[in-house]
């Protein structure tokens, strides 16, 4: 059993739930008590994504820097997990010049060119650039892939239909995953798509298509380590579905009417992080104080990066006027 | 050698050989779309590319736009140099998003850090009654969002030169072909469009107008198929003594302020004439710049031919009513200088 893999991924976890949990409370900062969106050291709209760390955790640990990654609105975990830069994460989400972008894009719209990785505001857009990115990379004769992420809520969007039948009929080392956190921001998956799992409409492509029920890492590890190493031989593309949850609402100052009495309790109770953490234990990888080690090692990381945050410099606002266009 | 040195090509050939060029000297150009391939597209653009590039460089795509011009996105950001056509500009409406909100601001919002060398062509215009979701430029409706390049050739010298142009540029262009002035023999074509074309590869600045006549009159600036409307009109305002200047944009964005500037400056009038609608778009836009920098010049009101504010309509006499003419210009300018 490789233990080093594990605690690594145990820790990749913990690292996206502390900084998640850590920056709802940033995030309020200078948000009470009236809550105005445009206020304090982060404004703008926030989508917190603790809770779905085993999707990222277990997808990323199959990927390398070379591989291309696209992400939704909800980007924090998979950012982390497939090793943008923190700190410079950290402060393109506070707006500051130190930021990914120089504070051009902000939490929904991170870059990091290094890392091959970006991710969008809109709703199933970033189907149809992985499908781009992965036949540049099967013309190069690499062995390189690409991943989409996106909710269960995009795949009732035309890119995901359109971007599986392409995928598909170019043979592109390309992963498509749907993390099915249940809610399209309100509305139910029963509610919103015609078929009980997503995963099924690989069929329709002639692709496969896998559920991975229970928002557990392990799963998801396996899950992903066939598909990518499908793609990266050349074997085409495929379809995850991934069974998770949202610990926060669909954005912070959502009131979560939606949710069903005591349907939040129960995910808390089946925390994947400390279900992992069990799991380690009982198979002598991890004890209580490698748990606590290894939690304030991600919790001093997490306040490195807000430290320089906050510490950055705000943009030249003359910066806001160039950059359109390549030079 | 003399005959061939005077070679004229129709614009879809000027075009279809600015890509074979242009492919044949960097393996990281690929031409996807519909129709692209063994058809050699609807209009022509991608005539011969298929025979001699075969289907791994000439890819047919299924009538999927959002995917195969976001694919565009993914595959330029990871080292491809992508032309995309999709048929018709009416069309784009259903991958929209993937142009506006990514194509177009990904280098921004990224800080500089990922760069989309992507070309998507298509054909605009109208003149053979193909109505109202198949005959129009909106080449206002792109112009308006940051971060596209726009490019509408006039003839076949200027698409050869412009689309090499375009293909050689690390960002987003879009490039729009006008129906009638491909020279395809099955639609009406203006022959001022089929001009000499030489053999040799060249590239034309993306951002630089071109005077195509001279004159200190009156200026007439334009893009696209009205070029050659403007310069029959100018030949007919000779005539009467009328020496008229025909400024072809040739690129909307970036925008030539200056060549307009200069023209009216010297010319003291200035009509604008788009085959555009007229609310909100190009002639708008270039008779603001002109009232801010150059209002002290000016003789008489600018004046504005442009499609008015109509879905182009089907019937014969309904479409040739709303497209600047001719004669529209010729009567325009005879009331400036009146």
């Amino acid at each position: 059993m490789d233990t080093q893999r594990y605690l690594s991924m145990y820790r990749t976890m913990c690292l996206i739930r502390r900084y998640e949990d850590r920056l709802a409370e940033v995030y309020a900062e200078g948000k009470s008590p009236l809550f105005n969106i445009a206020a304090g050291p982060v404004p703008g709209e926030m989508h917190l994504a603790a809770g779905q760390e085993p999707v990222a955790v277990g997808v990323c640990a199959h990927l390398r820097p070379d591989d291309a990654v696209t992400a939704p609105h909800r980007p924090h975990h998979i950012a982390i997990a497939k090793g943008v830069d923190l700190k410079r994460m950290t402060a393109e989400i506070f707006g500051k010049a130190a930021g990914l972008s120089g504070g051009k894009g902000g939490h929904m719209h991170l870059f990091d060119a290094a890392a091959h990785f970006s991710c969008s505001g809109i709703v199933g857009a970033g189907f149809p650039p992985a499908v781009g990115a992965a036949l540049a990379f099967r013309r190069s004769g690499s062995d390189r892939v690409a991943v989409a992420f996106a909710g269960e809520g995009a795949a009732n969007q035309g890119t995901f239909h359109e971007s599986l039948n392409l995928a598909a009929l170019w043979k592109a080392p390309v992963v498509f995953v749907i993390e099915d956190n249940h809610y399209a921001i309100s509305v139910p998956k029963g509610v919103s798509t015609a078929i009980a799992q997503n995963s099924d409409r690989a069929a329709s492509y002639g692709i496969p298509g896998t559920y991975v029920a229970g928002n557990d890492v392990l799963a998801v590890d396996e899950a992903a380590r066939e598909a990518i190493a499908r793609a990266r031989a050349g074997g085409g593309p495929c379809l995850l579905e991934i069974d998770t949850t949202r610990l926060y609402g669909h954005f912070q100052g959502d009131p979560e009417v939606y949710l069903k009495a005591g349907e939040k309790e129960e995910w808390r109770r089946k925390d994947p992080i400390l279900r992992f953490e069990r799991w380690l234990a009982d198979h002598g990888i991890l004890d209580a104080e490698g748990v606590a080690r290894i939690r304030d090692e991600v919790a001093a990381e997490v306040e490195e990066a807000i430290r320089f945050a906050r510490e950055a410099p705000d943009p030249d606002p003359r910066s806001a006027f160039v950059g359109v266009f390549a030079e | 050698m003399a005959t061939e040195t005077m070679r004229k090509l129709t614009m879809a050939r000027a075009i279809s050989e600015a890509l074979a060029q242009e492919m044949e000297r960097d393996p990281r150009v690929l031409v996807w779309g519909e129709d692209v391939g063994v058809y050699g597209g609807i209009f022509g653009a991608t005539q011969g590319l298929y025979t001699r590039f075969g289907p791994d460089r000439v890819i047919d795509t299924p009538i999927s736009e959002s995917a195969f011009i976001g694919a565009a996105i993914g595959a330029s950001a990871e080292g491809l140099r992508p032309v995309v056509e999709l048929m018709f500009v009416d069309f784009f409406g259903v991958a929209m998003d993937q142009i506006y909100n990514h194509l177009a601001k990904n280098h921004y919002m990224s800080g500089g850090q990922f760069t989309h060398p992507v070309v998507l062509m298509c054909a605009v215009g109208g003149g053979y009654n193909d109505a109202a979701q198949h005959s129009q430029t909106l080449w206002g409706l792109f112009a308006h969002v940051p971060g596209l390049k726009i490019v509408v050739p006039s003839n076949a010298y200027d698409a050869k030169g412009l689309m090499i142009s375009a293909i050689r540029d690390d960002n987003p262009v879009m490039y729009f072909f006008h129906k009638g002035l491909m020279g395809l023999g099955w639609m009406p074509s203006d022959d001022l469009a089929e001009v000499h074309v030489p053999e040799e590869p060249y590239t034309i600045p993306i951002g630089q107008a071109n005077v195509v006549v001279e004159g200190a009159d009156i200026s007439l600036v334009t893009i696209g198929a009205t070029v050659p409307r403007a310069v029959r009109a100018a030949r007919q305002l000779a005539a009467d003594g009328i020496r008229a200047e025909v400024v072809d944009l040739r690129t909307l964005v970036p925008l030539d302020k200056e060549a307009v500037l200069t023209s009216v400056r010297k010319t003291h009038r200035l009509v604008i004439i788009d085959e555009d609608y007229r609310s909100f778009g190009m002639s708008g836009e270039i008779a603001a710049i002109c009232a801010e920098e150059a209002l002290d010049f000016l003789e008489a009101p600018i004046r504005r031919l442009a499609v008015p504010d109509v879905p182009i309509p089907y019937a014969r006499p309904l479409e040739q009513a709303v497209y600047p003419s001719v004669e529209s210009i010729v009567q325009t300018a005879r009331e400036l200088l009146g």
